[in-house]
């Protein structure tokens, strides 16, 4: 079944004045159920845009030509919206801007109680989401949410949401301005709450890496036209394009390019850290014998004829291996120390 | 990041009247809107119309943009003008019914009432439709400095105008956000009666007062970094020079003060006479 089905869609801001500006140009999307969508696009592409006429927040401008449905509902059908609002939960840039109530409870509790259930039904869900999130119920509960840190905050923003259990969850930037560890953690919860609680997942990022690592469908917009749509390994091997839209490709999708440029062939389609790792390793097990045989090969004939060329390439590929086990940070400085111009 | 949020009612265009020095607009609509209340012909009324939509013209502004700050005071004009109407009893009367009793005078005061508020409003609309808010704070400031004599802290309140005139779209751009963030979780602003309304604001109203007063910290603390003190000497980046055109604009407006002066005091048989002249009977 398909969550979300935008046909034909348009918008202009400020239409009729001089500073009226096109928006979305003629969107057309379909998103599988259970699908994880990643949105990408410079700043001013029309994804938040886009975003908010998944619930009704902003209603399509030309209702004739466009239709927005979402979960089979139309998106511009008044008796429905409210029910549409409590199925697309929409998690904005910084969420925890938009806290409000005394306790930390009584936020979370906001959205289901607008939903008017039951009152244990409402206890029950804050529970529940303050449980996926990792907020320990006893502790944070009575707190005052103004008093937490940045990172717990935006948990308790997640929680307000996913407490109304929507089958599509929409998240804008949801990593900003966390650190690492911060990062890494909400990128996992978001895995487990496509598991648990809403199985379609659309996601707005600047991140390549977490486009890349996360995502199975990747669409890119560019001045309000869908550009690129596709698996993230479709979408990032179109290197042009990439570099068109304003973005960057993920990390690792760098370093194998950078690699190329050194002779250094690594599949094409690696997008993520862990498939660069692979390729690496696997390659290295052949150069290492490679280097094994040359040595044997130099030994035995005594001639120094080999092309020094190849020669340091397979020392940059000895550089690799020697630094590639302990993850990303040094992978970057075995860039550096290859002396390029890396702006990894 | 704007989007939506006209700057005020800026309405942008390259025109001589968008050109004019602020101080100079600022003044000469206090002159105009003074000479509104010495017309008194409709004579008067046709010159000051007259005067508005040759400004309204070379501002190149639609006539729409114009309408729409008078729209804004519609209720008040449409009830003003039905006191007017029923509370003048002097005069020869027209129609008569009950305790209601409609005059000649009544309605020619009610009419040229009507004018005046139309045309005040239109006039000092032409203002801030062609004077974007900082180019207007700028010019009060340099209108108030004379005030630094007598110890009013005119840069401190200019920089407190213009900061708050800069957070103005800010502060728009994030309600909506917040509206939109508390909409998505199901909130609804805009139904039920009075006490449900202002219920269901608190949480917009809060996370707005919130965050501004972290913006307020902010940007206290990145003026310290940079040493602000509005009491020594500061100067300007941008300063306006009295131009050709600003005189001429002064002299047109100028001139339409004294002529609705002249009318008014020396010369009101030539109002008198014109009336009777277009409207003949009707009078």
């Amino acid at each position: 079944m398909q969550a979300v089905e935008i046909k034909n869609l348009s918008f202009v801001y400020s239409k009729g004045t001089p500073n009226e500006k096109l928006a979305l140009d003629n969107i057309d999307l379909s998103i599988e159920e259970g699908s994880f969508v990643a949105l990408i696009g410079a700043t001013g592409s029309g994804k938040s845009t886009l975003i908010q006429h998944l619930n009704g927040l902003i209603k399509p401008q030309d209702k004739k030509r466009s239709s927005v449905i979402v979960n089979g509902k139309s998106a511009t059908d008044k008796k429905t919206l409210k029910t549409l609002r409590f199925e697309v939960g929409m998690v904005f840039q910084y969420p925890e801007y938009q806290l409000f109530a005394d306790t930390v409870e009584k936020d979370i509790a906001f959205g289901p109680k607008n939903m008017k259930l039951a009152s244990d039904e409402v206890s029950r869900r804050v529970k529940r989401a303050m449980e996926t999130v990792g907020l320990d119920y006893a502790e944070f509960a009575e707190r005052s949410p103004f008093d937490l840190s940045g990172g717990e905050k935006r948990r308790v923003a997640i929680a307000g949401v996913i407490a109304m259990e929507p089958k599509i969850l929409v998240l804008d930037e949801p990593v900003a301005g966390l650190d690492p560890a911060g990062r890494a953690e909400l990128l996992a919860l978001i895995k487990t709450l496509q598991k648990q609680v809403s199985p379609t997942v659309i996601l707005v990022s600047h991140n390549m890496d977490d486009v890349a690592a996360l995502a199975d469908r990747v669409v890119a917009l560019k001045d309000g036209r869908i550009v690129a749509d596709g698996t993230p390994k479709q979408v990032f091997a179109d290197r042009a394009l990439i570099k068109d839209i304003g973005l960057d490709l993920p990390t690792a999708a760098r370093i194998a390019d950078r690699l190329a440029e050194r002779s250094i062939e690594l599949d094409k389609d690696i997008i993520t850290m862990a498939e660069l790792k692979a390729a690496l390793l696997s390659l290295f097990g052949k150069a290492e014998q490679q280097v094994d045989g040359n040595d044997e090969s130099q030994a035995s004939d005594g001639t120094r004829e080999e092309p020094t060329g190849e020669n340091s390439s397979l020392q940059s590929k000895a550089n690799a291996e020697n630094n590639i086990d302990g993850g990303d940070v040094k992978v970057v400085k075995y860039e550096g120390n290859t002396g390029g111009d890396a702006d990894v | 990041m704007f989007k939506d949020v006209s700057f005020g009612q800026y309405y942008p265009a390259n025109s001589p009247v968008h050109k004019l020095d602020a101080r100079i607009k600022l003044i000469l609509t206090l002159v105009y809107i003074i000479g509104i209340f010495f017309v008194k012909s409709y004579f008067g009324f046709m010159l000051t119309a007259a005067l508005l939509l040759l400004i309204i013209f070379s501002a190149r502004l639609p006539m729409a943009s114009v309408l729409r700050s008078v729209r804004g005071i519609l209720l008040l004009v449409v009830l003003t003008a039905i006191i007017n109407l029923f509370m003048i009893k002097d005069g020869d009367v027209l129609v008569e019914w009950k305790i209601f009793v409609i005059t000649k005078n009544g309605v020619h005061t009610t009419i040229k009432m009507i004018l005046r508020l139309v045309l005040l409003i239109s006039g000092a609309s032409l203002l801030a439709l062609t004077t974007t808010p900082v180019e207007l704070a700028d010019g009060l400031e340099s209108l108030m400095k004379p005030l630094a004599l007598i110890k009013v802290p005119v840069r401190d309140i200019a920089m407190i105008m213009s900061i708050a005139l800069r957070f103005i779209p800010t502060l728009f751009d994030e309600t909506n956000k917040i509206v939109s963030a508390q909409k998505a979780r199901g909130a609804s602003l805009d139904t039920g009666n009075i006490f449900a309304r202002i219920k269901a604001l608190v949480p917009v109203l809060v996370p707005l007062f919130v965050s501004s007063f972290r913006r307020a910290d902010e940007l206290a603390f990145a003026m310290d970094a940079r040493c602000y003190n509005a009491t020594d000497k500061r100067t300007k980046m941008k300063r306006s020079k009295i131009k050709f055109s600003d005189v001429l604009a002064a002299l047109v407006v100028l001139s339409f003060f004294t002529v609705i002066l002249l009318e008014r005091y020396y010369f009101p048989s030539v109002g008198i006479n014109i009336d009777a002249m277009i409207f003949g009977g009707l009078l």
